[in-house]
């Protein structure tokens, strides 16, 4: 049914001049007619920048319908002209009325107009209510398909690469059997919890090993309930980003100290003195 | 008739098979009627079962590398790695500990001489456990300095902070399974700290350990708590966060 809607010459030669394809021309050239015949002013080749795919199925329609009031018309043609001509399409249709409601607009659409139809819809110069309304602000997105996954596969292979080399150089640690009556000099956590056990050694168990982790993590639920300013900027946010980098980095220092300056008892070496008492 | 077909018509009727088009759904650059346009683009995130964890589109601001650092697809990924190669060592792996019994190290041992690919697939796991750790701690202080935990947006991060406290314990839970002087002792450190805790302290240190001293019943708990309860409990979880993430609007921002 695309086939026999009507095009506009003037745009398709130009984009064939243009060197596009036959395919895109056509589709442009579609556009452009449509649009010529909703808004009744030529509008010559500044068609090229929106033509869209999908309109010129409908357009072949909706233009046979419209075309005694505001028909391809060929030539440069002032827009005044397509006003005035418009003002005599109501004028004739006796249209002061307003919208009747969706469901003539629905019909309008795909259909022959109905007899009641406003005028105004008929000529397109409405926009039906509930069809083309844009609700939410428009973003800058791109497609998921190619842009993102594209470079989620990037980093995936990185990550896997990393892994393979890395896990073909170094051995997992696998020491003697486990012994529970003969504790090794020092006794290390795993490395995510040495920050804790550093802690330990400064205050009581009961609040370096317990009551300030729970703390720290009730805080981190509650955070954004805490938290009520509302921009995301960094310049509005002094004060949060201030209190969570001291925390990364005395979070961050204890596992250094943790796990490189404590040796044998868990005294204080220089690692590059003494050597380094660490397993992964 | 008698023509022999070229590799184009086999290619043909092979993407023109019923079988073909069966498996590679509408938007599938495998298919013969593959045309680049923003409809199959849409179709191509919408068919596939793992890229319709995405929405069609995404803000062009966060495919930036330098907005996410891709820490939590990251992470995610570093699970999946961790769950195969979870798997390959299950088969060769028994939770058994005690004087008589020493299966547990006893099959580590053999992993790494016996097993084709074993040491490697053991070596992948544990890099993998330690950087998942470092990435998902990395992820929550990015999303942090973005401000991505405000509204709509502050129950994912609940979640998510509840997804890093999983993680720590499935990397700290695998860690006894070597059943080596390095796991028992970090697992003795561990459970002390533990049993420091207030009025439940000893009762929180016996339903670690499954025992009052660490042992082979903590070995069987320590296994099952690593290899099926907690990833069950940390796929809901994640799940959750990767549906939320989608309901709040996509990623955050721009700033």
């Amino acid at each position: 049914m695309a086939d026999d809607a009507p095009i506009d010459q003037q745009v398709y030669d130009e984009l064939i001049a243009q060197g596009k394809s036959e395919r895109v021309a056509l589709a442009k050239a579609r556009a452009a007619a449509l649009r010529q015949q909703r808004q009744g002013a030529p509008q010559g080749s500044e068609a090229d920048d929106r033509a869209q795919g999908g309109v010129p199925a409908a357009g072949g329609e909706t233009g046979g319908r419209d075309a005694p009031a505001s028909g391809p018309s060929p030539g440069a043609e002032a827009a005044p002209a397509g006003q005035e001509r418009v003002r005599q399409a109501l004028a004739t249709q006796g249209a002061a009325a307003t919208g009747s409601g969706g469901a003539a607009a629905g019909a309008g659409a795909d259909g022959p107009a109905a007899p009641g139809e406003p005028a105004r819809r008929r000529l397109g110069l409405t926009t039906p209510p509930g069809i083309q309304t844009i609700k939410g602000k428009q973003e800058d997105k791109v497609y998921t398909w190619p842009h993102l996954i594209s470079s989620e596969f990037v980093a995936l292979l990185s990550i896997l690469a990393f892994l393979l080399v890395f896990s073909s150089l170094v051995d997992a640690p696998l020491q003697e059997l486990a012994n529970p009556t003969e504790s090794p000099n020092p006794a290390k956590a795993p490395w995510y919890f040495l920050g804790l056990q550093e802690l330990l050694l400064y205050f009581h168990p009961m609040v370096a090993g317990v009551t300030l982790p729970g703390a720290i993590i009730t805080g981190l639920i509650a955070l954004p309930y805490l938290d009520r300013n509302p921009s995301q900027r960094p310049e509005n946010r002094r004060t949060a980003l201030t209190i969570y980098t001291l925390f990364l980095v005395f979070w961050a220092t204890l596992t250094i100290t943790g796990s490189f300056f404590r040796g044998p008892g868990l005294n204080w070496v220089w690692p590059w003195v003494d050597g380094i008492w660490f397993n992964l | 008739m008698s023509r022999i077909p070229s590799a184009q018509d086999v290619k043909r009727g092979v993407q023109g098979s019923v079988v073909w088009r069966s498996i590679f759904r509408p938007g599938s650059i495998y298919r013969g009627d593959h045309r680049d346009t923003s409809r199959e683009r849409a179709l191509a995130a919408m068919n596939n079962v793992l890229y319709h964890l995405h929405p069609v589109k995404v803000k062009r601001h966060g495919l930036k590398l330098s907005y996410t650092y891709c820490l939590g697809g990251s992470s995610f990924f570093l699970f999946i790695v961790l769950t195969i190669t979870g798997i390959f060592l299950m088969f060769f792996y028994t939770p058994a500990a005690g004087t008589g019994t020493e299966l547990a190290y006893a099959d580590m041992q053999q992993l790494t001489t016996s097993v084709p690919f074993g040491e490697l697939v053991r070596n992948m796991h544990r890099w993998s456990a330690h950087l998942m750790v470092l990435t998902t701690f990395l992820h929550m202080a990015r999303v942090f300095y973005h401000g991505a935990y405000k509204p709509p947006r502050e129950f994912n991060w609940v979640v998510g902070v509840i997804l890093l406290l999983l993680t720590l314990l499935l990397a700290f839970t695998g860690y006894l399974l070597p059943w080596d002087q390095l796991a028992l002792w970090a697992i003795v450190v561990g459970a002390d700290i533990a049993g420091f805790t207030p009025v439940f302290g000893e009762e929180v240190r016996f339903l670690l350990l499954g025992g009052a001293e660490v042992g082979p019943d903590t070995l069987l708990r320590w296994y099952v708590l690593h290899v099926l309860a907690l990833p069950f409990v940390l796929t809901i979880f994640l799940a959750v966060h990767f549906w939320r993430i989608r309901k709040d609007g996509g990623i955050s921002g721009p700033l």
